[in-house]
Formats: C-alpha cells, sequence, structure tokens
C-alpha cells in the first residue's frame, strides 16, 4: 500500500502568540512494501508527521493520498484509515487501560466489530507475533508485567487491526539492549513475512542503518535528504550539522581510513568486520 | 485539540503591567472587580472603560485575546442580556404578545452586560499578564498575615504552583493518549451520553495512572531535597515594591475615589 504526501504543511496553535511551523511543505511518496527509517534531530517534526498518516492530525495544508484515496479529504472513513494505517506511539505501554492482556489487545478489533472468534484468533496471532506466550498471558493485567513485556503487548494490540502500514515512533526506547534486539527482530520479521509498508522513527542510528530500505532525514519540519542508509551514511557533515550522527561504526572507519588504510565505508558491524578482515588478509 | 483554552493562560511579555507585583496586580483586580458593584448608572463606566483600556494599551494584548477570553463565558452574557431584558417590568416599548420589551429593561440589560464584561476582561487580564508562579507568590505573601490564625499560606501556595504546573503536562498527556486510543480505532465523539461515557474509559484509566505516577515520582524528588516548607525558608526573588507599582495602586484608588463620588 503506497503513501503519498503532497506539499504537508502543518501549523501548531495557529493565530495564537505561541504559533508554530511543525512541518514545512513536506512531499515524499512511500512505496508499497517498503521499510523507511525516519530520523531527526528532537523537535524535527518526526511525531508531527507519522501522526498525518493515519488522520489523527489534521494538515493545514496539503494532502495524503493513501492507495488512491486522499484522506485529507472531507467525509473519509477514519475508522478504515486508522486500520489500514497501524500507528504505535512513542512509549506505548502508557496507553494499556484493561483488566487482562487479552481484553487490551482485542480493544482494536473490537472497534472495528468484528466477530468474537476473530477477534480471539487476531489477539493470539498479535501476541505471537511480538513474542509472547499468549495461554500464558492472555488472563494476566497488563500492569504486572515488565517494561518490555508491556511494550510487546502495546504493539501487539496495534497489530491486532491488521494494518497494511505500520508505523512505529521510536519503539525501543527505554528498553535494553536485549529487548531492543528482539523488539526490532519482530518488526523485521512482520516486514518481510506480510509485506507490509514499515515506518521506523528511531534515534538510533545504528537500528537505521540495520534494518531500512531507505532513510528520511528531517530537521526544523522539512525533509533534508532522502536516500538509502549507505549514501545518507556518507553525508556524516550534513548529519551532524543538524544534530544527528552516522554510526559508530562508520565513524571507526572513517577514521581509519583517515590514518591510511583503505577499507570500504561501512554501516554495520558485521560489515565492518568483513572488509577489517579482507584488509588484514590482503596485508 | 484541547488546548485551546485561553481563560487562565498568561502569555508573556516585558511590558509595566507584566512587570508589576502580582500583589498589586491581584488586589487592584479584587478592588476592581468590587468597586464595579457599586456604580450605578452608566455614567462611572467612562472611567472604568478609561481604566481598562489603559491597562489593556500597556500590556499590549491584543484586543482579539480578550475577546476570545470572553468567550467562553457568552453564553452567561447572553443569558444575562435575555433575562434582563425581558424579565424587568416598567415602560413598555414595544412587544409581541406576553413577550415585552421595557424601556427598564433595556436599560437594565445594557447596564448588566457590560458590568459582566468589565469584570470577566478585568479578571483575565490578571491571568493574561501574571506567570502562575508569579501568582501563587502573590497569594502566599497575601495570605502570610493570616498564618497566625492557622492559614497555612506556604503550603496553600505551594499545592497551587504543583496544581498549575501540571495542568499543562496533563493536558498534553490526554491529548496523547486519546490519539494512541483513536489509533485503534476508539471514537471519542459520536453515540449517546452512556456510549461516550463508556469511551472514556480507555481514556481516564492510563491518565490517572499516570498521574499518580508523575505524583509518586515528584513527592520523591521534593523529599530527596529535603524539603520543607514554610518556616525559614529564603526565597530566590524577593517581592519589591517600585514606581510603577505605587503608579498603579494610586491610579487604582483614583478609580475607586471617581466612582464612589460620581456614581
Ligand atoms: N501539541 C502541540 N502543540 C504545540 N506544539 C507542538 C505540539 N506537538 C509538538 N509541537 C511542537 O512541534 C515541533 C515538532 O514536534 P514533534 O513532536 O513532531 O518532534 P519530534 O521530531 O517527534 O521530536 P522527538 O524526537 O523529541 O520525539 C516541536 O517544536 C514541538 O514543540
Ligand atoms: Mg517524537
Amino acid at each position: 500500500m503506497s503513501v503519498e504526501i503532497k506539499n504537508l504543511t502543518h501549523v501548531y496553535m495557529k493565530d495564537t502568540v505561541f504559533e508554530h511551523k511543525a512541518l514545512n511543505n513536506i512531499s515524499l511518496t512511500i512505496e508499497d512494501g517498503e521499510f523507511v527509517g525516519l530520523i531527526g534531530h528532537t523537535g524535527s517534526g518526526k511525531s508531527t508527521f507519522i501522526q498525518h498518516l493515519n488522520a489523527l492530525l489534521k494538515p493545514s495544508s496539503g494532502s495524503i493520498i493513501i492507495d488512491g484515496i486522499n484522506i485529507t479529504s472531507k467525509g473519509v472513513a477514519l475508522k478504515k484509515i486508522r486500520q489500514t494505517v497501524g500507528l504505535v506511539f512513542q512509549y506505548p505501554e502508557h496507553q494499556l487501560f484493561e483488566e487482562t492482556v487479552f481484553k487490551d489487545v482485542a480493544f482494536g478489533p473490537q472497534n472495528l466489530g468484528l466477530p468474537q472468534q476473530e477477534i480471539e484468533a487476531r489477539v493470539k496471532e498479535a501476541l505471537t507475533l511480538v513474542g509472547l506466550d499468549f495461554d500464558k498471558l492472555k488472563d494476566v493485567s497488563p500492569f504486572e508485567l515488565s517494561g518490555g513485556q508491556k511494550r510487546r503487548v502495546a504493539i501487539a494490540g496495534v497489530l491486532a487491526m491488521k494494518p497494511k502500514v505500520l508505523i512505529l515512533d521510536e519503539p525501543t526506547a527505554g528498553l535494553d539492549p536485549k529487548g531492543r534486539d528482539e523488539i526490532l527482530g519482530e518488526i523485521k520479521k512482520l516486514h518481510q513475512l506480510q509485506k507490509l509498508t514499515v515506518v521506523l522513527v528511531s534515534h538510533s542510528m545504528e537500528d537505521i542503518a540495520n534494518l531500512v530500505d531507505r532513510i528520511i532525514v528531517m530537521s526544523k519540519g522539512q525533509i533534508v535528504l532522502t536516500d538509502t542508509p549507505r549514501n545518507v551514511f556518507k553525508q556524516a557533515d550534513l548529519l551532524q550539522d543538524i544534530g544527528l550522527d552516522v554510526p559508530q561504526v562508520t565513524h571507526l572507519v572513517n577514521e581509519l581510513n583517515k590514518k591510511g588504510l583503505s577499507i570500504k565505508e561501512c554501516i554495520s558491524v558485521d560489515e565492518a568486520y568483513e572488509e577489517l578482515i579482507k584488509y588484514l588478509r590482503s596485508n | 485539540m484541547i488546548k485551546n483554552i485561553t481563560i487562565g493562560q498568561y502569555i508573556p511579555g516585558e511590558t509595566a503591567i507584566h512587570r508589576l507585583d502580582p500583589r498589586v496586580k491581584i488586589l487592584a483586580t479584587i478592588v476592581y472587580i468590587s468597586i464595579l458593584f457599586f456604580i450605578k448608572g452608566f455614567f462611572p463606566y467612562i472611567y472604568v472603560l478609561g481604566y481598562l483600556g489603559a491597562v489593556i494599551w500597556l500590556s499590549e494584548i491584543s484586543l482579539k485575546t480578550i475577546l476570545k477570553s470572553l468567550k467562553p463565558l457568552a453564553i452567561i452574557i447572553v443569558l444575562t442580556l435575555i433575562f434582563n431584558i425581558f424579565m424587568t417590568p416598567g415602560e413598555r416599548l414595544f412587544g409581541f404578545g406576553f413577550i415585552v420589551v421595557t424601556r427598564e429593561g433595556l436599560y437594565q440589560a445594557v447596564y448588566m452586560g457590560l458590568r459582566l464584561m468589565f469584570l470577566i476582561t478585568g479578571a483575565s487580564l490578571l491571568t493574561l499578564t501574571t506567570s502562575p508562579i508569579a501568582l501563587t507568590d502573590g497569594i502566599e505573601k497575601l495570605l502570610n498575615p493570616f498564618r497566625k490564625l492557622g492559614v497555612p499560606a506556604h503550603e496553600l501556595a505551594m499545592m497551587m504552583t504543583i496544581a498549575l504546573r501540571f495542568i499543562p503536562t496533563l493536558l498534553d498527556e490526554t491529548d496523547k493518549i486519546m490519539k494512541a486510543q483513536m489509533a485503534r480505532g476508539a471514537d471519542f465523539e459520536s453515540g449517546n451520553l452512556f456510549s461516550r461515557a463508556k469511551a472514556m474509559i480507555p481514556l481516564l484509566v492510563p491518565l490517572f495512572i499516570s498521574a499518580f505516577r508523575r505524583a509518586e515520582e515528584l513527592a520523591l524528588a521534593i523529599e530527596a531535597r529535603c524539603y520543607r516548607g514554610g518556616e525559614n525558608r529564603t526565597r530566590m526573588k524577593q517581592l519589591k515594591l517600585i514606581g510603577i507599582d505605587y503608579a498603579a495602586s494610586l491610579l487604582t484608588v483614583l478609580l475607586c475615589v471617581a466612582i464612589i463620588f460620581t456614581g
């Protein structure tokens, strides 16, 4: 399912002294089945941007077209859009409210008015997808779970709606390295198995470099760069200017090259490992 | 979404009105509101208009903002107008069946309507030009003499500061949780009263949980810094009366004198 954004501008608190232009004339197309990463300094407008993609925010001007339907026009079915475009917020565990994990994950499908049987099947599938044991956890209160488990339940709550486009706002913020890798691994699996279109917002250059097909770089409400991770991380100076960085290992390789080695640019540790071995062997 | 609340919203600035001592501003507002009730007849409204105009002009707050602060109370103003126009007995001007408009009614309606508008405008000017922190500081200082009578001035002020501090945070949080649930297909806007009340559960439960979490964190942070209210605390910003404070007080007194002697 492709997403096309045309000249999107968003102004918060219009016509007050607090007026703030958070998005400034953004145009972009996300292809069907693509995995894109969205990076940008804090306050650059990432969260504002993604909230437009499922019509939670209305643009001040511009339009968003999902699968040929302009979702900013009057009278569109909001529920349908929110089912098609699943949005996982930052710290999604703060939205849990039900007595049991099952009921909480079932909240979305229930709002869609699905039959009970279908709801059960979906909850089971969603919980399994995020790596939780359905039978063990379904009757547990979500508030008794660990932070990482809560996060998974919350993500499952969105997955249970069976979206075609999945957007995640910093899904790994505040998790330990293992929890982070697991959640990212599950997202990747989802992308591959279910052919989901995924938009991942992250502050971790490493995560982004390893996962996505394409990176969108935002700064001050505008898109300054959009390209493959390899090409984006070639522009270390530009990235540093807007408060971002390249992965640590890219830094390392760049520094080694300055010292006289000649290694190909790397964006992941595995890749750097291969290249270094190759370099050492050849000497 | 739910942030467009102007009443009680501070607009930062550096004007003379903004810089006035909060104590003076609070007292002046109380005096101003009280004196409004002593006015009989239209003539003294000229003084009030002059006083209010001067404050608005000095504070550089746009008329649009002022009008906006009247909006939430528009219904009350309109009701006052209607009741007064139709319910006051007197000399009949024109009418339609049992609905009669009298000269006294018209007079009374305009008179009460103006009073109400002056009252609200005055009160909102206080909150528009005074930061919540300054406001509570002022209240604390004004309540200080009553401490001997057992009024916990400092504690009250502290509670108010904290409450005010967390209003925007909680509004933000409400907005966020609402959006998160809407992303899961929740509908807060349609349906009958009962289904709407039920739709609030997914919003209220997380909101309460986070409010309690915040309260606990704050309590811990306060205790970790050995905070104890009241006795022997000094302030970073001492309130001190300066020239403009005396000038403002004098003007307010003049307003009262003028109204009492002509009204
Ligand atoms: N509800 C709101 N009302 C007013 N201004 C807002 C609101 N939400 C965000 N902003 C402002 O819009 C700008 C962009 O915010 P946004 O949350 O989109 O940034 P972000 O890129 O997601 O940042 P982060 O990485 O910290 O999450 C910021 O300057 C922010 O202060
Ligand atoms: Mg954000």
